[in-house]
Order: C-alpha cells, then sequence, then structure tokens
C-alpha cells in the first residue's frame, strides 16, 4: 500500500476540520478527492505531506508510520505536492525552483539534477521560462511549475491540488496528458480538483470529502451516481 | 527539439562576474600594500569601512536571505569585544589570537539566543533579539573584573607587545600606535574579503538555492524537502561568530570599551540597516555601495549633531519606498549588472533553455 490514513483527524481549536478519515490508496493508483469548498481537502493533503500534524490518528507511507515525520522527511520519503494557491520561490527562477526541490527532495547529485529538471520543464512545456525569474510569470505558468516543482522531488506519490482550475479547454487538454503520462510512468497520484471532467478522465477511484468527513470512496462512474453525492456536492436535489 | 540524452548543463558563470574577480584580486592586493603609502587617518577610516562593511553583508545574510531580521546584533558585537577584553585582561592572551574569542562567544551566546528567539516570527523575532541584546548588555555591566558599567582600557603592555606589532612598526617606520592600526586594517581587510567569498560561494552552492527559497516561502521550501530549522540555526550561528569576530576586532583597534559603547544599537545595528537598505537588500552588492553611501554622508554631516540621524532616517525611508531594493537595484535594473552573479541558468544544447 502506497498511502494508508487510519482513522485521521485535526483540529483547530473547537473546529473539527478533518473528521476520521480512513483511507488507503494502493501503490500506483490515481485517487480522486472531491467535495464542496471548505470540505477540508487541501487540510487533507497538508496532513499526508507533513506540513500540518494530525491532533489524532495514524498516517503510513509506504508501510511505514510517517505520523510525527514533519514535511521535507517525508518529500525525502517520495511525497511530492503542490499547492492550490501557488507558491513559487519567487526570487529564484523557473529552473533554480525545479533545481531546489531536485537537490533536497530527490536528493540528486547536480549533474542528474540538472538533466532531470530540463526534462520536467520540456514535459510541462516550461523549458522558454526556465531562466526567468518566478515572481515575474503568469497565474498560469505559476500553476505550471507548482505541478513541474513538485516533479522535481521524484515522487512515488504525487498531490496535486486543483490545478486544472482556469485553464482554457486546450490548456486543460494538455495538463491531462501530462498527468496521465506521469501516471502511466508508475507514480501514485491523489488529486484534488473541482474540474470534474478532467478529474474523472485520469482517476481510478473517488473519494467524496464532507464537513471533513470522508462520506464516500468508490468508482468514479459510482460515487458520481450516488443521491448523496450529487445533493452535497453538486448541490442537485434528487 | 533536442534528444533527451542531451547534455543540459548551469551554470553561474557570467563574463561580468569573471572580469569583477580579477579587478577584486586587484583591489584586494592594492589594500593589502596600502599602508606603505597612506596615512593614519585614512587606514582608520578605512578600517571602519570595512568592518562596518562586514556587519552589513552578515545582517544581509541573516536578513536578506536568511529572513532572520534581527535588531539584536550589537549583542555580538558587544559580546565579541568584551571576550577578547577578558582573554587579554584576565587570560594574559595576546590581543590578537584573543579575536578569536570574541567568535567563540558569538557562538555560545547564540546558542540560547536562537533557542529562545526562533520560537517568534516576523516583528516579534525582531524584538526578542533586542531584548535579548539588552539583557546580556545589563549583564555584562555587572562585571565588575571588567569595568562594570563604566568599562575598562586594554593594558598598553598588551597592545604593544602584540603579536606582530613591532615587525609592521620595523616595516612601515611608524610607531607602535600605528602599526597596531595597520595590522587591526590588514585583519578588517581579510574578514572582510573572506565572509564575502564565503558568502558568495555559500550563495552559489545549493545551500544559496535553499536559502532563498526559505526566505521567499518557508512551507513550499520544507515541501521541497529543505530543512528549514537547520538552515536558520546555521546561518544564524555562522552570522553570530562572525559578528563576535568583528566585535573583538572593532573594540581591539579603539583599545577602550563599555558596555554602552560595545552593545550599542545605533552603532552595530542601526547603521548596519540603514547601509544594507540603502544598498540593496539580498544582494551582495548592496551593502557594499550601501558602506560608501554611508561614509559619505558620514563625514559630511558628523558635525551637525542630530541632523545627521535625521537625515540618515530620511534617506532610508524615501529607499524604502522609492527604491524598495536600494540604490544597487535601480542600478542593476538600469544596466543589468550582476557584479556577483547568484543565477543558475539552465543552457541547452540548443540553447533553449536560453531566454
Amino acid at each position: 500500500m502506497m498511502l494508508t490514513l487510519d482513522n485521521v483527524s485535526k483540529s483547530f481549536g473547537a473546529l473539527t476540520v478533518t473528521d476520521g478519515v480512513s483511507l488507503s490508496v494502493p501503490k500506483g493508483q490515481a485517487l480522486g478527492i472531491i467535495g464542496p469548498n471548505g470540505a477540508g481537502k487541501s487540510t487533507l493533503f497538508n496532513l499526508i505531506t507533513g506540513n500540518l500534524m494530525v491532533s489524532s490518528g495514524r498516517i503510513e507511507l509506504m508501510g511505514r508510520d510517517v505520523t510525527r515525520l514533519p514535511a521535507m522527511k517525508r518529500v525525502r520519503m517520495g511525497v511530492g505536492r503542490s499547492f492550490q494557491i501557488p507558491q513559487p520561490f519567487e526570487g529564484l527562477t523557473v529552473f533554480e525552483n525545479l533545481l531546489t526541490a531536485a537537490r533536497f527532495g530527490g536528493a540528486a547529485v547536480h549533474d542528474r539534477a540538472v538533466h532531470d529538471c530540463a526534462e520536467i520543464l520540456r514535459e510541462t512545456g516550461m523549458l522558454p521560462r526556465a531562466n526567468q525569474l518566478a515572481g515575474e510569470l503568469s497565474l498560469l505558468d505559476r500553476k505550471r511549475l507548482e505541478l513541474a516543482r513538485a516533479l522535481a522531488t521524484g515522487p512515488d506519490l504525487l498531490l496535486l491540488d486543483e490545478i486544472a482550475g482556469g485553464l482554457t479547454e486546450g490548456e486543460c487538454r494538455a495538463l491531462i496528458e501530462t498527468i496521465r503520462a506521469i501516471h502511466a510512468g508508475g507514480t501514485t497520484i491523489i488529486w484534488i480538483e473541482h474540474v470534474l471532467h478532467a478529474l474523472t478522465s485520469v482517476v481510478e477511484r473517488l473519494a467524496v470529502l464532507d464537513f471533513g468527513r470522508l462520506i464516500g470512496v468508490g468508482e468514479p462512474e459510482e460515487i458520481m451516481a450516488s443521491r448523496e453525492v450529487r445533493e452535497i456536492y453538486l448541490g442537485i436535489e434528487v | 527539439m533536442s534528444s533527451p540524452s542531451a547534455p543540459w548543463r548551469a551554470t553561474t558563470r557570467t563574463r561580468t562576474g569573471t572580469l569583477v574577480a580579477l579587478l577584486a584580486l586587484a583591489l584586494i592586493v592594492a589594500g593589502l600594500v596600502l599602508p606603505a603609502f597612506a596615512s593614519r587617518r585614512l587606514i582608520q577610516d578605512l578600517f571602519y569601512i570595512l568592518t562596518m562593511l562586514t556587519l552589513a553583508q552578515i545582517w544581509n545574510l541573516l536578513a536578506g536571505y536568511g529572513g532572520l531580521v534581527s535588531v539584536g546584533q550589537q549583542a555580538f558585537v558587544g559580546i565579541g569585544a568584551y571576550a577578547l577584553f577578558g582573554g587579554v585582561i584576565l587570560g594574559g592572551m595576546d590581543p590578537l589570537l584573543a579575536i578569536l574569542l570574541g567568535g567563540a562567544a558569538g557562538l555560545v551566546l547564540a546558542i540560547p539566543m536562537a533557542f529562545f528567539a526562533f520560537r517568534l516570527h516576523g516583528a516579534y523575532f525582531a524584538i526578542g533579539t533586542w531584548v535579548i541584546a539588552e539583557t546580556t548588555r545589563l549583564l555584562i555591566a555587572q562585571w565588575k573584573a571588567l569595568g562594570g558599567g563604566t568599562g575598562t582600557s586594554l593594558p598598553r603592555a598588551a597592545t604593544s607587545d602584540m603579536i606582530g606589532v613591532a615587525q609592521v612598526a620595523e616595516l612601515f617606520g611608524v610607531r607602535d600606535a600605528a602599526a597596531r592600526d595597520i595590522l587591526a586594517y590588514w585583519i578588517a581587510l581579510l574578514l572582510a574579503v573572506a565572509l564575502i567569498a564565503g558568502i558568495y560561494a555559500l550563495l552559489r552552492s545549493r545551500l544559496g538555492l535553499a536559502l532563498i527559497a526559505v526566505r521567499d516561502n518557508a512551507e513550499a521550501a520544507a515541501s521541497v524537502g529543505v530543512d528549514v530549522r537547520w538552515l536558520k540555526w546555521a546561518v544564524f550561528l555562522i552570522a553570530s561568530v562572525a559578528t563576535g569576530l568583528t566585535g573583538a576586532l572593532i573594540f581591539l583597534q579603539t583599545a577602550r570599551i563599555s558596555p554602552d559603547a560595545a552593545f550599542a544599537i545605533t552603532d552595530w545595528t542601526a547603521y548596519v540597516i540603514f547601509i544594507v537598505v540603502i544598498g540593496g537588500i539580498g544582494t551582495i552588492e548592496g551593502p557594499i555601495l550601501g558602506v560608501l553611501v554611508f561614509f559619505a554622508l558620514r563625514s559630511t554631516l558628523a558635525d551637525y549633531g542630530s541632523w545627521y540621524l535625521l537625515t540618515l532616517g530620511l534617506t532610508a525611508i524615501v529607499a524604502m519606498i522609492f527604491a524598495p531594493k536600494g540604490l544597487w537595484g535601480l542600478l542593476s535594473a538600469r544596466t543589468g549588472w550582476h557584479l556577483f552573479p547568484i543565477r543558475h541558468r539552465l543552457i541547452g544544447p540548443a540553447d533553449g533553455g536560453e531566454r
């Protein structure tokens, strides 16, 4: 199993944002996570990556208990992530953003890291921007950089947080192709997304969050057809 | 399109960088032989400029790269200076060797200071460092053996017999006091050069990338595998040792110490921040330009008392509003100059990565 969450909860004071979530993701699977705004999707990501620590419960990565490990150690174990709101290192160039990720998260030696970063830049369409400061990028390019930088850490488990939002149809298709190619290479993917057609065209399984609880996990068709999901998530009265 | 096996490479070298390195080497050599021609007054001025430049580069490393805005740097200048005086007066050490005690004292103070201050962030961190510096000053003022609140002087015998003084006096045909100034100036030059070279090497390494990443976004830096905590500790400890050494050197040259002078926030932190802000924070070039501007203002306005401080303050405010990247930022944006290039440029087989 790539990732196992066992009764994971997170509270901020009296507010419970993640409420007893248990979930297993097998190696090589692509899992989509959906849920209304404020359902606790990004918080769940932060708990998996170690940017936040759980209030209770247990997280295992490839069979190893990582519940108390800080983010930077989980990255080195193979957890790569993108942020919902792009968080580039603005004082570094696009290439340097990736190089930092490759040298620290991927622990690659310099020459290997340079080569890997260049290839990732090409795959994500960012090569023409390689030597441009990340602070000067457009929103679309910042999103691309999020994906590229996450890939540069050489992840076995890739967490993507609303990476398709705001893209045109063409850009979205290109993104889907890129993510499919990454998945085909054996990388396990967990993808939070509101653009459902993009999500369902890649993932094999869907999980639904609402008020921090996991209210359904299953095949995309089955989940999208369920009455509860349609009511809660899509706001359709059934 | 290039093949996947094509040799990509990354470089920080530029033609300007190489030229500047050669020019810097020439300047260092000129600086070393300068005492043969220069007046004692000029040597003393250059000593001041070099030590302020060192303090500014250290503060720039902390705040401009490490995101650690400390206003308690006077704690390290003071503790370094007092360690030197303690070593000489109480331990009978040679003053030149006792400079090293200053670095050690900086390290010893930095560990508890970081332990407490790193629990604070942003403005709270700044205030925390200030409070710790003030506490250190008050504690040192209780040290009766080193003059308590009024301070003390280095014994004349110790400064005259200092290693190297006799040789320098003979070499240049000057008195002991002037020879001591020359020695202090040489050490200040070496310290400034070593520090700038060290910071430059650090920034070009993978740790330099990590530093900028942490400064820009600590959460994202941790998410790509950077050990944020370790990096901040490392930068803070290096800065503290270097500041302690500089403090010891500054007060070796004056040969007189008091808690108020050694722990002066105006002299060792406010002026230093001014130099970095006016020159350009987050660049190595900035503090170099800044110290020259600061020295020019100081020389011109020193006789005008509080007007001098008012002018410095106003200049800093104007710079922060209209030139947040400092004078070097303005100059660099117009000319494209980078005297100390640190960018890792990706160069592809068909220069696909070049802009």
